[in-house]
């Protein structure tokens, strides 16, 4: 049914709205831009900056443009006198409690307070300093995530991504009055609380409050030593998103112009996560063939469904809120930790190298791929797999501080080995990508033919729902996969916490009919990751998508157990999915973890 | 000075009634009837903000759905305000039948008393009297049961969205509205809030009738209210008043012929200088010539020998503290105010940051996104603007 149209008047121009529009939506669909600092689309109203305020005829006070519905009649004013004074008002009191110390914040140029104190002209001596005189912290014990009081506006933006979007709540707040601040449970410092790592408040975080701990420095220290072989690999999501950093739209692919760029920058290798996504693929889709024969043949208790495990952010998250249930989670290492394994090991003997010279850095849409490579489990290769770990943006300030004209630059390709990869791992950036990875893989390998879907583009399981399932029948398959005749594979795909937890929390009640699932922490899968370029919002995290899927369909190899570089790794090293060597170096164990 | 006495109203704490009486006879008339007597009374809500009482039920009447809430909201927090208190003391089953009747017309079930926590001595008496209104209740066969809900301590819970807000399980914060409680209130169902005093007139007024309640006061702020009346005064405490009466009448009666100032409606209320006496009124704006001040019933009075630096510093050090924080305005102007009045008063900054104040008090009226927020101005310009020169000197 068709919603009943409000007719109102924005800065004197009649329109007519659906009912439920608030007065900022109203505005934009006229093209007024109206300012906003705690108005983020990804989550619910919260009306407290009360930068938003316009003016309405009849109305005592200046009602915020976010929290207020358009009404019958309405007259309003976004830009009068009074609502301009107010505005630069509300600025100033902002600016009045925040840290301006613009000019060596990791934020600057991409703060939301200081494009509308620059616009709004803000005086920074009107009101007095209050941060003089209090104390006030820098929580710097979070391998993923750095938490400065004294640059919070207090909009709560994190507060509302850590519930709504993760159902974490490591960030809440406490205390009032002058006191009122962002905090953990019991103001207990980040490393030690229930934090996924994920970065999703750091990506909400208007200004330089929460921002991901760096490394580039360490990284740019690494490729100076002419003792170390520094290698650098690139998740599948940073490709379709770096440009935005650059000065590119969203959703530009600057695959080859990155590889470039990262030779630029001095590393000795630059490599491929995609190569490991593919690696992951391999040993994923055998692992979920084992646990199915198990079960239906040998009778084994085996836990299904099996999730996957790419997320560190899920891992953390599954290992805090469900320890009961972790051995749902698939053994398999993230790409990121078997690409840091295999470096160590293969690629530095292919190398003739010291592993101890190696430093393996990488390049990740994710926050909480820092705390990954920190795991105490991830160090197979004898030594800590992965060394450094940088976000999107990181790389971002790399290449602007290396002063490459990166539009400029030509592309190449990645270097060999480990630069090699399928559609199948660029697609796992985005959410349902490592489910259909897997499908096109699994079913080739049970039934001996390609998937059935045009063009190799399983439809079903893409999508942008928070939680989506599909399923594939499995027929005439091959002799040794005869237990799987018949069998209608059930799989399901959740993006952000909050569905992830929907999905466990139907396993828990044994009411689950899938075989297996992809979780992935971030909205939207790895394009949405808490490193990626802020903003991210719905249209970006489209346009990135789209970016990806075009990627894979550029590809001249679309299945990961076609990836040449791969199939040598099995035949010289590795021997066969599963297989010892793999399991050693590709697999890992969970940890249980306590709620507080 | 000639001592034009007061005339004393004696409603709220009568006991020359039977509140049982009353309340059976009261739920035997059509609902609507409630209403229109309500809305006729003209009785504004007597926490201070003074929404028209009747509109509010016949609102949450209208509203469909099966589940709706009552609530009193004593969280009596106003620096200056105590007489909630006595009435729960005093009279607390007249506020129960103030409640019944708020029930009866909305069709609400479940009714709380939202209980300041200093008050909780209140509970084993309060709890008697439920026992006793729940017997009352099955008597009348009226499905409609009473709890009490302790608050934490903020001030800002007296704000109806946060009461809400903290009534479920939240921290107390104001929320946007609209929607209002009547329309999405406590666990978003339609949720009547009304003061304690509030209850209790409602319940008066099915006593002595719509037009006798009208017949006091003015058009506009009619029928009586409690003062609570401190400072300096000779004579402390509370007093049933008819509205509409001038401050010149009232410090008559109450000052101690030293009157400077008085702060109508507590630390978020107006103060009025002695040259003003005269043409204020006490009750709702409009209706009379000159100046009308709400309050919700703090009225504190200053005599020549207060600092009213000192009586604005208090209330802004309250307000910094109180504050939930969530708003800019809020959160940052009040400790701009305070800080600001400090600066100047240590020669930090010129008497002219004064107005800067004044104009970011002015900015909080207009853009704080709740009542505590907006109202911190009134204090802090009708005092810097009447007493400038004690802010600097």
């Amino acid at each position: 049914m068709a919603k009943k149209m409000i007719k109102l008047k924005i800065d004197g121009k009649e329109i007519a709205v659906p009912e439920g529009t608030t007065l900022l939506e109203a505005a934009k669909m006229e093209d007024v831009k109206i300012p906003t600092l705690c108005y983020h689309q990804d989550l619910c109203v919260a009306g407290n900056c009360r930068v938003c305020v316009v003016e309405v005829d009849g109305w005592r006070t200046l009602p915020a443009a976010c929290a207020t519905p358009s009404m019958e009649g309405m007259v309003v004013y976004t830009n009068s006198p009074k609502v301009r004074k107010a505005r630069k008002d509300v600025l100033a009191l902002l600016v009045s409690e925040h840290s301006t110390q613009c000019t060596t914040c990791y934020r600057s140029t991409n703060c939301e307070l200081q494009d509308l104190a620059a616009e709004y002209n803000i005086d920074n001596e009107i009101y007095i300093n209050l941060l003089k005189n209090r104390t006030f912290t820098v929580d710097q014990s979070s391998w993923a995530i750095e938490k400065d009081e004294t640059k919070c506006i207090r909009c709560q933006r994190c507060v509302r991504a850590c519930a709504e979007l993760q159902k974490v709540n490591a960030l809440d707040v406490i205390n009032k009055g002058a006191d009122m601040k962002i905090a953990t449970f019991f103001d207990t410092v980040m490393s030690d609380v229930v934090c996924v790592n994920c970065g999703q408040c750091i990506n909400h975080c208007p200004t330089g409050a929460l921002t991901e701990r760096r490394y580039i420095d360490e990284v740019w220290e690494a490729i100076g030593d002419p003792t170390k072989h520094v290698i650098i690999q690139t998740a599948p999501a940073v490709r379709v998103a770096l440009g935005e950093t650059l000065g590119y739209e969203p959703g530009v692919r600057v695959t080859g112009k990155m590889v470039t760029a990262l030779k630029h920058l001095g590393f000795d290798s630059v490599l491929d996560t995609d190569f490991s996504a593919d690696l992951t693929i391999m040993e994923e889709a055998h692992e979920l063939l084992d646990r199915l024969k198990r079960k239906l043949v040998d009778g084994e208790d085996i836990s299904l469904p099996m999730t996957t495990s790419c997320s560190p952010g899920w891992i953390k998250f599954i290992e805090h809120m469900y320890p009961d249930y972790l051995d749902h989670v698939s053994s398999c290492k993230s790409p990121q930790q078997m690409f840091g394994a295999i470096a160590k090991t293969y690629y530095a003997q292919k190398r003739k190298l010291d592993p101890k010279d190696i430093v393996c850095v990488s390049v990740m849409p994710c926050s909480a791929k820092k705390f990954e490579a920190k795991r105490m489990e991830m160090n197979d290769s004898g030594m800590q797999d992965v060394d450094l770990v940088m976000t999107t943006r990181e790389l971002g300030h790399m290449i602007r501080q290396s002063g490459i004209n990166f539009k400029a630059i030509p592309e190449s390709d990645y270097d060999k080995f480990m630069g090699e990869s399928s559609g199948a791992a660029v697609i796992f950036g985005a959410t349902g990508g490592v489910m259909e990875a897997a499908l096109r893989t699994a079913y080739e390998v049970v039934t001996g033919r390609e998937v059935p879907f045009d063009g190799l583009n399983i439809t079903p399981v893409r999508g942008t729902e928070g939680i989506r399932e599909a399923s594939v029948k499995l027929e005439n398959v091959l002799p040794e996969y005869s237990y799987l005749e018949g069998i209608n594979l059930r799989v399901a795909i959740a993006h952000g916490l909050t569905n992830a937890a929907q999905v466990m929390d139907d396993i828990i009640i044994g009411e689950s009919p899938y075989h297996f699932i992809e979780i992935m922490a971030c909205p939207g899968g790895c394009i949405g990751g808490g490193g990626q370029p802020i903003p991210t919002n719905d249209e970006i995290r489209r346009k990135r998508t789209e970016a990806i899927y075009t990627e894979d369909e550029k590809k001249v190899i679309r299945k990961s157990h076609e990836n040449p570089e791969v199939i040598q790794l099995y035949k010289d090293f590795l021997g066969e999915p599963l297989g010892e060597v793999s399991h050693k170096l590709l697999h890992t164990k969970y940890i249980r973890r306590e709620r507080v | 000075m000639a001592k034009q006495k007061l005339k004393r109203v004696d409603l709220i704490f009568s006991k020359d009634c039977s509140c049982k009486d009353i309340l059976a006879k009261a739920l035997k008339r059509p609902k609507e009837e409630i209403v229109k007597d309500l809305i006729n009374s003209g009785l504004k809500g007597r926490g201070g903000a003074g929404f028209p009482t009747g509109l509010k039920w016949k609102m949450a009447m209208e509203e469909k759905g099966s589940k709706k809430y009552v609530i009193c909201n004593a969280d009596e927090g106003e620096p200056g305000t105590f007489k909630d208190r006595e009435i729960l003391d005093q009279v607390g089953l007249k506020v129960l039948g103030g409640m019944a009747l708020a029930s009866y017309v909305t069709d609400a079930r479940e009714g709380f008393i939202y209980l300041r926590h200093e008050y909780r001595f209140l509970i084993p008496k309060l709890e008697m009297m439920l026992e006793k209104f729940h017997i009352w209740m099955e008597e009348f066969d009226i499905d409609f049961h009473v709890e009490l809900f302790m608050g934490s301590g903020a001030y800002v819970c007296g704000e109806e969205t946060s009461l809400i807000e903290s009534m479920e399980g939240k921290r107390g914060e104001p929320r946007n509205k609209p929607p209002y409680p009547t329309n999405q209130g406590y666990l978003g169902k339609p949720t009547v809030v009304n003061n304690v005093e509030t209850l209790v007139y409602t319940l008066m007024i099915m006593h002595i009738g719509s037009d006798k309640f009208k017949s006091m006061g003015f058009e506009g702020s009619t029928g009586s209210k409690l003062f609570s009346i401190s400072g300096d005064t000779p004579k402390p405490g509370i007093y049933e008043l008819e509205l509409g009466m001038t401050l010149h009448q009232f410090v008559s009666e109450f000052g101690d012929n030293d009157a400077k100032a008085v702060q109508v409606g507590g630390a978020s209320g107006f103060c009025v200088p002695r040259k003003r006496f005269k043409e204020t009124h006490i009750g709702y704006q409009g209706g009379l010539k000159g100046f009308s001040l709400p309050t919700g019933g703090s009225m504190m009075i200053f005599n020549s020998s207060r600092s009213m630096y000192n009586v604005l510093h208090n209330y802004l050090e309250f307000f910094e503290e109180e504050s939930c924080g969530q708003c800019t305005p809020c959160r940052v102007g009040c400790q701009q105010l305070l800080k600001g009045i400090e600066a100047v008063k240590r020669g930090e900054k010129s008497q002219k940051y004064l107005d800067d104040l004044l104009r970011l008090a002015e900015t909080m009226k207009l853009t704080a996104k709740c009542g505590l927020g907006q109202s911190v101005g009134n204090s802090f310009s009708s005092i810097v603007e009447n007493f400038r020169e004690e802010m600097i000197y």
